[in-house]
């Protein structure tokens, strides 16, 4: 960050962004606005100042505007990224941003798409927990160190943003496949000993569209914010073909 | 929509393809003409004929390009899914060193080819 001088905001000739939003129902187009460049200013304070001070029927997306919700995924200057959690500063082109709604689903308004494909993708690769006790039972004891809790722990926290979805070109390219987001929770489930089908999950991952369709471009990993690798619970999926059900 | 920024993973991807689909195509017809030549010595020495022909000699050097890139790019997809990554959860340290490291394979994979190439060259010539 550069030092700070107070003064300048104000007196000198106030610095402007050019931002560039998709705009449009379906088929849309980029329009151009201009929002004063400010200090510590993130992607979707952007958009909110264009929604509140130039364009009232803006439509996009946010709710925790701190990285916990998933809601605000958008294609900023061509990369998938959560807006709240995006400083222009990092991101912007020589004073330009470009911010578009997210890839590989279809869009609804402006920067809103429909994200239902995608929860479709959990339902597809059997990601779907199913309790071995109920909640009369004591809760089950899982081992801190075991080999399946730490792999269950490597790719936890996903907050199912799509952005990993939006970023996978082999689900651009093939509507059928299930994407990193959907293989990852599937993979957390197979390495959860709380999970009564982890049998008939496997089975699932393995179906047409599943992991055999990942290429291991690493797209995913590279663009999850929290920093999850998709690509490397793909991997373990795949591997399970010569180890069988990951052991306890 | 803006496309997205291409990684040298995805070219390594589309190479991959590439090659495998060329060399699908093109491996049995070298097979063929292999066999071909083993069936009696008239045979062999028309095959030495033609052999010797540029043309045929620069088809080969394509296919020795298209294994070798396959190749290279196929143990860079064997040590992504069948060595084990390090967990790198929440550290901020950017991109995932796996990613990374089998990234910069791509390149240094492509020189290796050409001149695996290049050698071939020599050695028929
Ligand atoms: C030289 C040793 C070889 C190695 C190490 C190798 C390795 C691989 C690997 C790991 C894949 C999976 C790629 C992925 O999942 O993205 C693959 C795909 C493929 N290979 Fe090979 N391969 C070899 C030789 C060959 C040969 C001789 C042919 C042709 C006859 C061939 C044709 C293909 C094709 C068509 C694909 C599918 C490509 C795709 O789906 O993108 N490969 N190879
Ligand atoms: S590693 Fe697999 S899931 Fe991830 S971006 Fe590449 S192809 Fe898509
Ligand atoms: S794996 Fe990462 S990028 Fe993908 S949906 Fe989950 S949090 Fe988002
Ligand atoms: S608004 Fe919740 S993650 Fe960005």
């Amino acid at each position: 960050m550069p030092t700070n001088n107070s003064n300048s905001e104000q007196t000198a000739k106030q610095e402007m962004l050019e931002v560039r939003v998709w705009r449009g129902q379906g088929q849309g187009q980029l329009k151009p606005y201009q929002v004063p460049l400010r200090k510590n200013q993130t992607v979707l304070d952007v958009i909110t100042e264009i929604q509140r001070l130039q364009a009232p029927d803006l439509s996009y997306r946010f709710s925790c505007r701190v990285g916990v919700c998933g809601s605000c995924a958008m294609t900023v200057n061509g990369k998938p990224r959560w807006t709240c959690r995006t400083h222009v500063s990092k991101v912007a082109d020589e004073g330009v941003l470009t911010i578009e709604p997210l890839r590989n689903l279809p869009k609804i308004k402006d920067l809103v798409c429909d994200l239902a494909p995608f929860i479709d993708t959990w339902q597809k690769a059997g990601a779907v927990f199913k309790p071995t006790g109920t909640r009369y039972d004591a809760p089950a004891k899982v081992d801190p160190d075991s080999a399946c809790r730490r792999a269950a722990d490597a790719s936890l926290q996903c907050i199912n943003c799509a952005v990993c979805y939006s970023a996978c070109d082999v689900v651009n390219w093939n509507k059928d496949y299930v994407g990193p987001a959907a293989l990852n929770r599937a993979w957390t489930l197979l390495n959860d000993v709380r999970h009564d089908e982890r049998a008939a999950t496997l089975d699932k991952v393995f179906e047409d569209g599943g992991c055999g369709s990942c290429h291991s471009h690493g797209n995913c990993t590279r663009h999850c914010p929290i920093e999850l690798s998709p690509s490397a619970s793909i991997a373990g999926l795949k591997r399970t073909l010569f180890t069988g059900l990951p052991g306890k | 929509m803006t496309p997205l920024n291409k990684h040298q993973s995805y070219f390594a991807a589309i190479g991959h393809r590439f090659s495998g689909v060329l060399l699908s195509l093109f491996l049995p017809v070298h097979f063929l003409l292999l066999g071909t030549a083993l069936e009696g010595e008239a045979n062999f020495d028309r095959y030495l004929a033609f052999a010797d022909n540029p043309l045929v000699k620069f088809a080969e050097w394509g296919l020795v390009i298209l294994l070798s890139l396959h190749l290279f790019f196929g143990l860079r997809v064997l040590m992504l899914e069948f060595t084990s990554w390090p967990a790198t959860k929440h550290l901020g340290k950017g991109e995932n060193p796996m990613i990374r490291r089998w990234s910069s394979w791509v390149i240094p994979s492509v020189i290796a080819s050409a001149f695996i190439g290049v050698i071939f060259l020599v050695q028929s010539f």
